[in-house]
């Protein structure tokens, strides 16, 4: 999230495209609430009729993997009806920049594309003499980025986006009028997503789409704006900050590849951007090798870089790992605190993958159905080689740490009690783990030099280790004297600091009263809530909040100022986000995201694997043609090898989605052992139509089969009003819904919604496809 | 200390009621059977979505009593959702027959193993278990290891993967980030990817 849950009061116009927010993110109605008592409204994007969408002001429904074009159409309606913050994209955005002459896109390919991939060399600006990209701040040039843009989205005409979409032109109309009037400079648009909008073939760029809308409108960097991802899980913020992912080291550093980055000083180079707040980026790597290898590191020998394994250049993703699992080319797995044989795509395929493993260790309060895998439905155990350890966990009240949530904020919580039986902290486990191999690798091994070199001392013997060296290790420290850093601006490259997560800095830096533990709430104020936890970077609240000011520092919305210049000094009622000291409004007019080597926010992206612009294609498996060109899917996706044959229209005519309730949780493995929730929605189900059900003879309570290629499932039918067919593109089209957290384990077994979902995913990350594939339904 | 729902709900409402007219000067005698006074208040954070709400564990003799919303945390304000609100059963259910609480009986109590080609699993104790593992994961990182690719050094294998998890707390998944990569592994996801 750029802004955080309270702030959403501040919003006059709450926009919840792929989220049902009233239902898996319930207390973000609280704020939501808070801000319609004011006159704000709530926008609500969903094929469903969710429990959002019923409270909303506005509800449009929009056919599963068609955000894009919905997006690109408010995109199309903000530039034509001149709605957009000209002041605000000139000075923030890279609006005015003037594109390469090499660029293009035609009949949905960008320039560049040659056989599953784009070369983005064209993706770039066109340069002065000095080496500087030129810009045109009239916005006039039909090269400069808004005018890329504009052109780009003009094909989004509102015909066009409700004939893909599915929705009536008046429901657009309405969403847009409402939605776009937020290009008000006082009044603040929020964008609200969540798996609805990344879980796609071309989820990134959803995400992206949202970004350009936002800024066009000037909606980031101010209270009330944002585009503000609802996370699905307590801690995945701080999981994904600590680099739980095969492609990043903790705080976002790229993991070195092999072929890049042989020796520190490539990796320097290459990864080090001149200008930005990366420029310190040598700093956050080498404290982290501190961290990691202590007095082992030194300037001699690269700080141990070469300790670090280094990428093969391939995608090591969760799709790509039970790929190769599948090829029998992996043979040992940790799975800690998740469950793959109901939360992965093309789930029987993962389950079987899981029998060419030789030994698995799963760590959970449950007994998952990733660790009984074996013993599943119509398996052999006696034809499964696999030895399984199942570790038994801590839950969370019953051991201290601290986790993120969706707003950055990392909280800490208390032991309450100690663990049933022998259940043990996973901070515990990971200790004994460690010690373990360190018995192992003394006596030989292997290359044991990383194993045996790492700084690793937070407890003697059995004993629960200190929490609190561990976190002290995560803020930072100066080496000579383990003293804790206050937060990442005293990081250095010589090797006098150790910081585990350069990110985190600050959050633990006072043993006594640390940050993260503290509880005090605002007393009066616009809700920052500055000294209740910590919000990381720095416990900055709302990111990029230059941005809320107009360029000579003026707040565009006096009511709610957030940094603001006055009476010739900076005030603020946040943790600046830019270069602010002895700094006036004239000098960081044109620099407000310190995160982009540009300095400015990007309407147009380099960086993206599929495109500069968010550009609609259909799913992977999607029941009509594409309008917009004749590039039916993202032109650069993977087809792995497990995904095996794509459903047909004729076979599969329906349109298969999937989603939570509020009584379950992802997997389902801990509220499906809960009494009290797996009571409350103990069976699996799936939602079809009035119309759908009449014409399949499928009554409400009644069994189903749903199958794709991929697998069948049974489930109960519940015939609803809430999903009714879209017309698309002329065609009559109808979903079936379903949640996904059911499996063959826990109070209440019930098949598995992802048996049906696709091992397909999204270029950019790799998440898969479990909002839009092709199914079909029948009585059971 | 044993007590019925109804006895249960019959005390809170008195308690309640008593709270009301005499503020906080709770009289000791008959609150011995209420199980929220004398209790422990520990502040934790929801397991669940994102959202981050406060909820307060009440702790009496060593024993979760019940959890409940933290009425001063700034997000939440006390409340809390369905799941919110069933947070004691990760721990503690009430058993249907005696209305006694006692430990949810599918939680993971002791280290289980299921041999190759076995129907069962096995009782075992976490120094045999991790000893185990250990020799597992040096087997296979040893047999696998890769130093160098095409002259550059690249200290991997390829062969094992570590999924997880958004599930574990900050400094967990900073230890397991920190021992995984020592060990070279790089097939490393979790559910941020799902």
């Amino acid at each position: 999230m750029t802004n955080h849950w309270i702030d959403y009061q501040h919003s006059d116009v709450i926009m919840a495209i792929g989220v049902n927010t009233a239902e898996n993110h319930p207390m973000s109605m609280r704020w939501i609430d808070r801000a319609r008592e004011r006159g704000a409204k709530l926008i609500s994007i969903d094929p469903r009729l969710t429990r959002t969408a019923a409270v909303a002001d506005l509800w449009l429904p929009l056919r599963p993997g068609t955000d894009i074009a919905l997006l690109g159409g408010l995109i199309n309606y903000t530039i034509e009806k001149e709605l957009y913050q000209r002041e605000y994209i000139v000075n923030y955005t890279n609006a005015a920049y003037i594109l390469d002459s090499g660029y293009f896109f035609a009949d949905g390919i960008f320039s560049g594309y040659a056989e599953g991939s784009y070369n983005r060399d064209t993706w770039s600006y066109e340069l002065d003499t000095e080496g500087n990209p030129r810009k045109d701040p009239s916005l006039q040039h039909p090269r400069c980025v808004f005018q890329v843009l504009k052109d780009h989205y003009a094909r989004y005409d509102a015909e066009t986006v409700c004939k893909i979409v599915g929705c009536s032109r008046e429901d657009f109309e309405l969403v847009a009028s409402t939605y776009c009037a937020t290009g008000a400079p006082d009044k603040a648009g929020n964008i609200l997503y969540a798996m609805g909008i990344t879980q796609s073939t071309h989820g990134s760029q959803n995400v992206r789409a949202t970004a350009v809308l936002q800024l066009l409108l000037g909606n980031i960097g101010i209270p009330g704006g944002g585009v503000n991802a609802q996370r699905g899980e307590a801690n995945v913020q701080g999981s994904t900050d600590m680099a739980m992912l095969y492609h990043i080291l903790p705080g976002y550093l790229n993991m070195p590849q092999g072929m890049d980055h042989p020796t520190l000083a490539d990796y320097n180079a290459k990864e080090t951007p001149a200008s930005s707040y990366w420029s310190n980026k040598p700093k956050f790597l080498i404290s982290m090798l501190k961290a990691w290898w202590g007095e082992k590191a030194t300037p001699e020998n690269d700080f141990c870089y070469q300790w670090l394994p280094k990428l093969d250049g391939k995608n090591h993703s969760h799709i790509a790992i039970f790929e190769a699992m599948a090829r029998g080319e992996i043979q040992g797995m940790f799975v800690w605190g998740q469950n793959p044989a109901v939360g992965g795509p093309q789930a029987e395929l993962e389950r079987k993958a899981l029998e060419n493993l030789d030994w698995m260790v799963a760590v959970d309060l449950f007994e998952t159905e990733t660790a009984s895998f074996w013993r599943r439905p119509k398996a052999d155990p006696a034809s499964i080689k696999t030895e399984v350890f199942l570790l038994p966990a801590a839950a969370s009240y019953e051991k201290d740490g601290s986790v993120s949530n969706s707003g950055r904020w990392i909280q800490w919580r208390h032991k309450a009690i100690e663990p049933p039986g022998e259940a043990k902290s996973d901070l515990w486990i990971a200790d004994q783990l460690y010690k373990a191999l360190r018995y192992h690798y003394s006596l030989g091994g292997v290359f044991p030099d990383p194993i045996l070199g790492l700084n690793w001392d937070y407890g003697q013997g059995e004993e629960e280790p200190d929490i609190e060296k561990v976190a002290l290790e995560i803020n930072g420290y100066e080496i000579e004297n383990h003293k804790p850093l206050e937060n990442f601006t005293k990081l250095a490259a010589d090797g006098s600091t150790a910081c585990g997560c350069w990110i985190y800095s600050g959050y633990y830096n006072d043993l006594e009263d640390p940050p993260a533990k503290r509880r005090i709430r605002e007393q009066k104020g616009i809700g920052t809530h500055a000294d209740w936890a910590f919000a990381w970077p720095l416990n900055r609240r709302i990111l990029y909040n230059r941005c809320s000011s107009d360029p000579s520092g003026k707040p565009w919305n006096p009511k709610v100022p957030l940094v603001f210049w006055e009476g010739g000094e900076w005030r603020m009622n946040d943790v600046p986000d830019f270069a602010w000291k002895d700094n006036p409004p004239e000098n960081t007019a044109q620099s407000p995201f310190i995160m982009l080597p540009e300095l400015q926010a990007r309407l147009f992206s380099p960086g993206m694997a599929d495109g500069p612009l968010p550009e609609h294609y259909e799913p992977a498996e999607s029941p009509v043609h594409n309008v917009l060109s004749s590039q039916q899917n993202n032109p650069v996706i993977t087809w792995w090898q497990g995904l095996g044959k794509l459903a047909t229209r004729e076979d599969f005519p329906y349109i298969g989605t999937t989603y939570r309730v509020s009584e379950h949780w992802q997997s389902g493995i801990m509220t499906r052992n809960s009494p009290w929730l797996a009571e409350m929605a103990p069976e699996m189900f799936v939602e079809i139509s009035v119309q759908l059900a009449e014409k399949l003879g499928i009554s409400n309570g009644s069994q189903v089969f749903v199958s794709t290629p991929r697998g069948e499932i049974k489930a109960v039918a519940y015939v609803t009003r809430r999903l009714k067919p879209m017309q698309v593109d002329g065609k009559l089209v109808e979903i079936v819904g379903m949640p996904w957290h059911w499996g063959y384990r826990g109070l209440f077994p019930g098949d598995s919604a992802n048996v049906l979902t696709p091992h397909v995913g999204d270029p950019n990350t790799t998440i898969p496809e479990y909002k839009a594939f092709l199914c079909n339904i029948r009585r059971a | 200390m044993k007590i019925t729902r109804r006895e249960f709900f019959k005390l809170t409402g008195l308690a309640a009621l008593a709270a009301a007219v005499v503020g906080c000067d709770w009289d000791k005698d008959p609150v011995i059977s209420y199980p929220l006074v004398d209790a422990k208040e520990v502040t934790t954070i929801c397991p669940y979505c994102s959202c981050g709400c406060g909820a307060i564990c009440y702790v009496v003799n060593g024993k979760l009593v019940s959890v409940s919303g933290d009425p001063d945390h700034p997000i939440n304000e006390g409340a809390l959702c369905s799941k919110g609100a069933s947070l004691l059963n990760l721990n503690t259910v009430y058993n249907l027959r005696t209305h006694s609480p006692e430990t949810n009986p599918n939680r993971l109590t002791k280290v289980l193993y299921r041999a190759p080609y076995s129907k069962v699993w096995e009782k075992k104790n976490w120094r045999w278990a991790m000893d185990r593992i250990a020799r597992r994961v040096k087997e296979t990182r040893d047999a696998t290891f890769e130093s160098q690719e095409k002259g550059v050094i690249v200290n991997r294998t390829l062969a094992i993967a570590h999924l997880g998890s958004a599930a574990l707390d900050n400094e967990e998944n900073y230890l397991l980030a920190k021992l995984m990569r020592s060990l070279g592994i790089v097939n490393l996801d979790h559910h941020a990817r799902l």
